[in-house]
């Protein structure tokens, strides 16, 4: 498939920003600090919130700021140059190519997040292992399937960024839903509090959406909450919601490229 | 399918809905016809140019032929293919350059964004060692293949565009206004590029353009679109007719004299001691007028100015020419 040279290409070119890069691990190590001592407090006064003991908490705050990036849980994700792209006409030029819009937008979206994962990830989770008793797992198979797990995420979360992108077609301005997509995101991924330390039903319906399979299920498959059958269906669950918003991605986008203008001259 | 018709353009519309205000909360829908019925053909191996003031429907109708655009109306074929319905397989058969957007990597090195369309394209290894070396060293590109995209000027990043539009071996080239922005330098660069692989690849080349020596120096034919319709098709002499353009015989004459008078299909409109300008059709011939100045003048020098294109231009943009029965077409159309 030609469609890894997109990916390889957008590696490097993720990789030429390197300021950028140093910059972002310093934030997500300040901020996984600032997160950790604030879970500290909250599991002192409520032990075993969600069912997860405090090692399990800090393992999922040091691994939400390394996949903070990657799985783009707050923002970014080539979501406003997608936007940008289509505001401006510039799509024209990609659909000019003899290739599949959305195939070639995951392509690139997996080679950014494949650097995001290894540029912004490694160092913020090894400070805080360092630095704090983590969960962290010590067979390689555990971790192999975690980095499945990740994967699974990313595409989950393109699936969504690329639906609330190809909106710009109808939208002049897409930014506002780029904005509560975000928001979204970060509430209902996990990254503000872990889903099953949500309130009764909350929780519940917190878990079926498609943000879970973005944060929540790849943490609880590296720190043991999730095996055996347990670990089978939350794989599962990450892949149908994968399948099932790529696939409306593919219907929008037939919508998107037959009914609407290319803006611009 | 015959070589006449590469690209078979019959009736073509597109028309685009737009909602404007009206009051407070009302909106009214109204139709814009940016293309309103074009019917032209290509064959194989021309160049053409596709002119038309801003907003006249060039780019609607480009987009339409690369498939990016369904049309509302009419029939279109390149190369045998309906472009909407079958957008990647044709993709594979054209290039397409459109001047205020890029094709490249603007992060990565320009050979990156070249490495991407040998693979896109699936080139195969010898072919593209060769096109790539001839584009290389037609545009000078050599000294910029390790240059981030961002870096580059316009002129090298529009040269690394065309490049990039032509490795894939492309029947045929459409340029949306491929010059703009260039100082001269790159200009003639780019048109001396685009002479040579018309010339030895055969590929059929359609231009739209503002710059009128893009045409000179390019395109025989030449079609002329304003509110969506064509108002001329033929070649660029025929133009300068059809603008009712005419031509200027400047003589010198030993001295000063009287405005010419007396010869037929030509008058005299200045005077600047010996110097004389007169005007006539740019349809005709300047040797018969020379023959009868010659005749009974004391002649010393003469030189014949062509009617001014862009002039021509306007004077087809202003006037209300485009109805279908109104479309000039030269003698000379191929």
């Amino acid at each position: 498939m030609w469609y890894r040279a997109v990916a390889a290409g957008s590696f490097r070119r993720y990789a030429t920003y390197r300021t950028a890069t140093v910059a972002g691990v310093f934030t997500n190590t300040v901020f996984g600090f600032i997160v950790a001592y604030t879970y500290i407090a909250l599991w002192t006064e409520r032990p075993h919130l969600g069912g997860y003991g405090r090692p399990e908490a800090l393992t999922f705050v040091w691994t939400a700021q390394a996949l903070l990036a990657a799985s783009a849980l707050l923002y970014g994700g080539g979501i406003d140059e997608l936007q940008e792209r289509i505001r401006s006409g510039d799509i024209a030029v990609d659909l000019c190519r003899p290739a599949d819009l959305q195939l070639w937008w995951l392509a690139a979206d997996l080679g950014r997040a494949a650097f995001q994962l290894i540029g912004r990830g490694v160092v913020p989770l090894a400070v805080g292992a360092l630095c704090f008793p983590l969960a962290l797992p010590g067979d390689a198979l555990t971790w192999l399937t975690f980095l499945f797990s990740v994967a699974l995420g990313v595409v989950v979360g393109f699936a969504l960024r690329y639906l609330v992108a190809l909106a710009s077609f109808w939208l002049l301005d897409g930014s506002g839903l780029a904005l509560i997509s975000g928001l979204a995101c970060m509430f209902f991924s996990g990254m503000v509090l872990p889903l099953r330390a949500f309130p009764g039903a909350l929780a519940e319906v917190a878990q079926l959406l498609p943000w879970a399979a973005i944060l929540q299920v790849p943490v609880d498959v590296l720190i043991g909450t999730r095996t055996g059958g347990s670990l089978l269906r939350g794989l599962a669950f990450q892949a149908a919601w994968g399948v099932a918003l790529l696939a409306l991605g593919r219907l929008v986008q037939a919508a998107a490229t037959r009914k609407v203008v290319v803006q611009g001259g | 399918m015959t070589a006449e018709r590469l690209i078979d353009v019959d009736g073509v519309e597109k028309v685009f809905t737009v909602r404007r205000k009206a009051g407070r909360l009302r909106r009214v829908r109204h139709e814009v016809r940016a293309v309103d019925g074009i019917t032209f053909q290509v064959p194989r191996g021309e160049m053409v140019a596709y002119i038309g003031p801003n907003g006249a429907g060039k780019s609607t109708t480009v987009k339409m032929l690369t498939g990016i655009l369904v049309p509302s109306g009419g029939r279109l074929r390149i190369a045998g293919i309906d472009p909407a319905r079958e957008r990647t397989r044709l993709a594979r058969r054209i290039g397409v350059v459109f001047g205020q957007r890029t094709t490249l990597w603007w992060d990565l090195p320009l050979k990156d964004s070249y490495e991407l369309v040998r693979r896109m394209y699936r080139v195969p290894d010898a072919v593209y060692r060769a096109h790539f070396a001839r584009c290389a060293e037609l545009l000078d590109l050599g000294p910029l293949l390790d240059v981030p995209v961002r870096q580059l000027s316009l002129g090298q990043r529009m040269r690394g565009d065309i490049a990039a539009a032509l490795l894939h071996d492309p029947e045929i080239l459409y340029l949306d206004e491929p010059t703009i922005g260039l100082d001269v330098i790159s200009k003639a660069k780019v048109r001396e590029f685009l002479r040579e692989v018309n010339a030895e690849r055969g590929t059929t080349v359609l231009l739209t353009t503002h710059d009128l020596t893009d045409i000179e120096q390019l395109c025989r034919r030449v079609m002329v679109i304003d509110h969506g319709r064509l108002v001329y098709d033929g070649g660029l002499d025929g133009l300068r007719a059809a603008g009712d353009g005419e031509r200027t015989l400047v003589v010198d004459l030993e001295r000063e004299l009287p405005p010419i008078e007396g010869v037929p299909g030509a008058r005299t409109v200045k005077v600047e001691g010996p110097r004389q300008w007169l005007a006539f059709p740019a349809g005709r011939s300047a040797a018969p007028l020379v023959a009868a100045i010659a005749e009974r003048y004391p002649l010393v020098d003469l030189s014949v100015r062509e009617p001014d294109i862009e002039e021509v231009i306007a004077k087809l943009y202003a006037g209300d020419g485009g109805r279908p029965d109104r479309t000039a077409t030269a003698a000379d159309t191929p």
